[in-house]
């Protein structure tokens, strides 16, 4: 059997989204980031809204949103992703709006955006990237960057009694009355990203229904930051990230459904 | 159409004039002296009059961002801050400089350094013409100096800022924003029906997708970029040049003064004429693009023996007087700081004791 017998429609298992460009990724190889941005393109293909959305991509990994995707994109500059959507959406209502941010941009320098927008019930999406660390940078200290976890401003290890506690930020943001959906996935396996592409759908879905804010967060790897391999990676972030930050609904419909008492 | 004239404060001008403009939405955050601008907005209900939005943000930080946004869908966006609030929203307007979006910026400014005070101050002076974001950019500058010039640029403003796909600055001051004069109202234009072909408000069928940044990783295409920015700026220099120039005829010295205090030194150069002193005023519209030239023409003027800068701070646009006037002619200074505004007689006495009169 030859190539040419194989590749046949019949036989098309998958293929890329035709809203992603054929850009090369900026990811480094075994990074989440990928899978997330093309999962996004998936679910907007899927609803057809294409010709009515618009993305956010602020500074860090995120920043170059635009070249690989086929429908409109604003750059924001670094943690002001959740203003520049509110003055989006705030003057074409009728059109999906959603930022792409990860953990230096959503929970550092745009806590303050953040918070306020969701506070208002924004009625954005926001994607939301957390690999506790500075990606972009080169590996330096996130906001999540676990106790203990080395980075380059870390070096010896996150010490809280000077460096303050990894922040654990959507919990907090799901206890806005503004907040209508908050869930958080990884995409380290099939499974795990047909769950978070089912989320982003019922994100957008919220967006179309005006129901306020929703947030997609997913706790990804960041290899080459974490100093690890792909495979290695994903098993420390199982290992230790999802222990401080684990997986599932936290508020669904805008009643939060996640256990208070746990270690969150 | 029957004019309608209206006893307003500066800033309710700037807010009614911004209604009348059809301006699509004004994001801001409270500070004084322009708190009236926004508190106006939501007084007269703008959303029920136009559809205008009108929304407090948590700061100025977000304000500006949001009015990146929207300026990003190619509406008409304005907002209005006073200086310690501009000197937040610097950033933002780096990067609307660098996108190239067109939106209005206010600034009513007040005395600095740091929280500094509430009284007009035009300090601001060099943060607005000269940068205050980082990065080789311009920001077109309209100065009013009055109430009803408040209400007029803020349509010229609009036009201006989408003409050149630039931010328009209107650098008016604490004086400007809090006192009442009788204005004649614009008349009320639509708001837009259609936007640019580069607006990010969600790809048209058929069409190619759009994309708004100022980012360039590779740095022989951002210089490429800050080309084409710089020869935005020198169109801008020849053909938006805007001045007055009163009693400059047959002057023998002349004050160059823009905003409130070009106001003041009017009263000023009568007071010197009665007494037989030939002085003129001239009055910089747009404090970038500069009027340059036409400076350096005055200078020129043989019966013309010397310019004294006017200024409601240490001496800023002195420097690009100086830059016109090349040494032809000495160039004098007369400022109050930190919010103090000379009366007309102290300007004429300045003069006098600048030139030996």
């Amino acid at each position: 059997m030859e190539a040419k017998d194989i590749i046949k429609p019949e036989n098309l298992v998958y293929q890329k989204s035709r809203l992603m460009s054929d850009a090369t990724f900026n990811f480094c190889p075994g990074c989440g980031h990928g899978v997330v941005v093309r999962t996004i393109a998936e679910v907007i293909e899927e609803m057809g809204i294409e010709h009515d959305v618009v993305g956010i991509s602020p500074v860090g990994c995120s920043v170059f949103l635009y070249d690989f995707y086929k429908f409109d994109v604003v750059e924001a500059a670094h943690g002001r992703a959740c203003a520049v959507a509110t003055g989006i959406k705030r003057v074409i209502p009728e059109k999906y709006v959603f930022t792409y941010q990860g953990d230096g941009d959503l929970a550092a320098i745009g806590t303050a955006e953040t918070m306020h927008a969701c506070n208002r019930g924004e009625n954005i999406v926001i994607v939301f990237i957390n690999n506790g660390i500075y990606g972009m940078t080169g590996g330096q200290m996130a906001p999540t960057t676990l106790e203990g976890m080395k980075t380059t401003t870390c070096p010896r290890g996150r010490d809280v009694k000077t460096m303050g506690y990894p922040l654990n930020i959507t919990p907090l943001l799901a206890q806005l009355d503004g907040v209508h959906y908050v869930t958080r996935h990884s995409v380290h396996t099939p499974a795990n990203v047909r769950k978070l592409k089912k989320a982003l759908r019922q994100a957008f879905e919220n967006q179309r229904d005006k129901k306020g804010t929703s947030i997609v967060e997913v706790v990804s790897n960041c290899n080459s930051g974490w100093g690890l391999s792909p495979k290695a990676a994903n098993d420390w972030m199982v290992e230790n990230m999802f222990k401080k930050y684990p997986l599932g609904d936290m508020k669904v419909d805008g009643k939060i459904v996640m256990d208070m008492n746990l270690p969150r | 159409m029957e004019k309608e004239f209206k006893l307003m404060k500066g800033n309710e001008a700037i807010a009614e004039a911004a209604i009348r403009a059809g301006a699509d939405a004004f994001y801001g955050y409270p500070i004084t002296p322009q708190t009236e601008v926004m508190e106006y907005l939501m007084e007269v209900d703008a959303e029920s009059r136009t559809g205008m939005v009108v929304l407090q943000a948590e700061s100025e930080v977000s304000a500006i961002n949001m009015v990146y946004g929207a300026a990003a869908t190619g509406h008409r966006v304005l907002t209005s801050s006073s200086s310690p609030g501009i000197s937040l929203m610097s950033e933002g307007i780096s990067y609307l400089a660098g996108a190239e979006l067109p939106c209005l910026l206010i600034n009513v400014s007040r005395g600095g350094p740091g929280l500094g005070t509430i009284q007009p101050s035009q300090a601001d002076y060099f943060q607005t013409v000269k940068g205050g974001g980082h990065g080789d950019y311009k920001l077109l500058t309209l100065a009013p100096s009055s109430v009803q010039e408040m209400a007029d640029f803020i349509a010229e403003g609009f036009d201006l800022a989408f003409k050149y796909r630039n931010p328009v600055m209107i650098l008016s001051d604490g004086a400007l924003g809090q006192m009442m004069e009788k204005i004649v109202l614009p008349e009320q234009r639509p708001r837009l029906a259609e936007y640019p072909d580069w607006a990010t408000n969600g790809t048209p069928e058929g069409k190619e997708r759009r994309f708004v940044t100022s980012l360039n990783l590779l740095p022989q295409q951002h210089e490429m970029v800050n080309i084409r920015l710089q020869e935005k700026y020198r169109a801008m220099e020849a053909e938006e040049v805007r001045y007055e120039m009163i009693d400059c005829e047959d002057a023998e010295y002349i004050i160059v003064a823009f905003g409130i205090i070009a106001r003041i030194a009017q009263k000023s150069i009568e007071l010197a004429r009665a007494k037989g002193h030939k002085i003129g005023l001239f009055r910089p519209i747009t404090l970038y693009p500069f009027p340059t030239k036409e400076i350096t023409a005055l200078a020129e003027e043989n019966r013309v023996k010397g310019l004294m800068s006017v200024e409601l701070n240490a001496g800023q646009m002195i420097e690009d007087i100086r830059l016109a006037v090349e040494g032809r002619k000495p160039v004098g200074f007369f400022g109050r700081l930190g919010g103090m505004v000379p009366s007309p007689e102290e300007i004429e006495n300045a003069l006098y004791k600048e030139f030996n009169l």
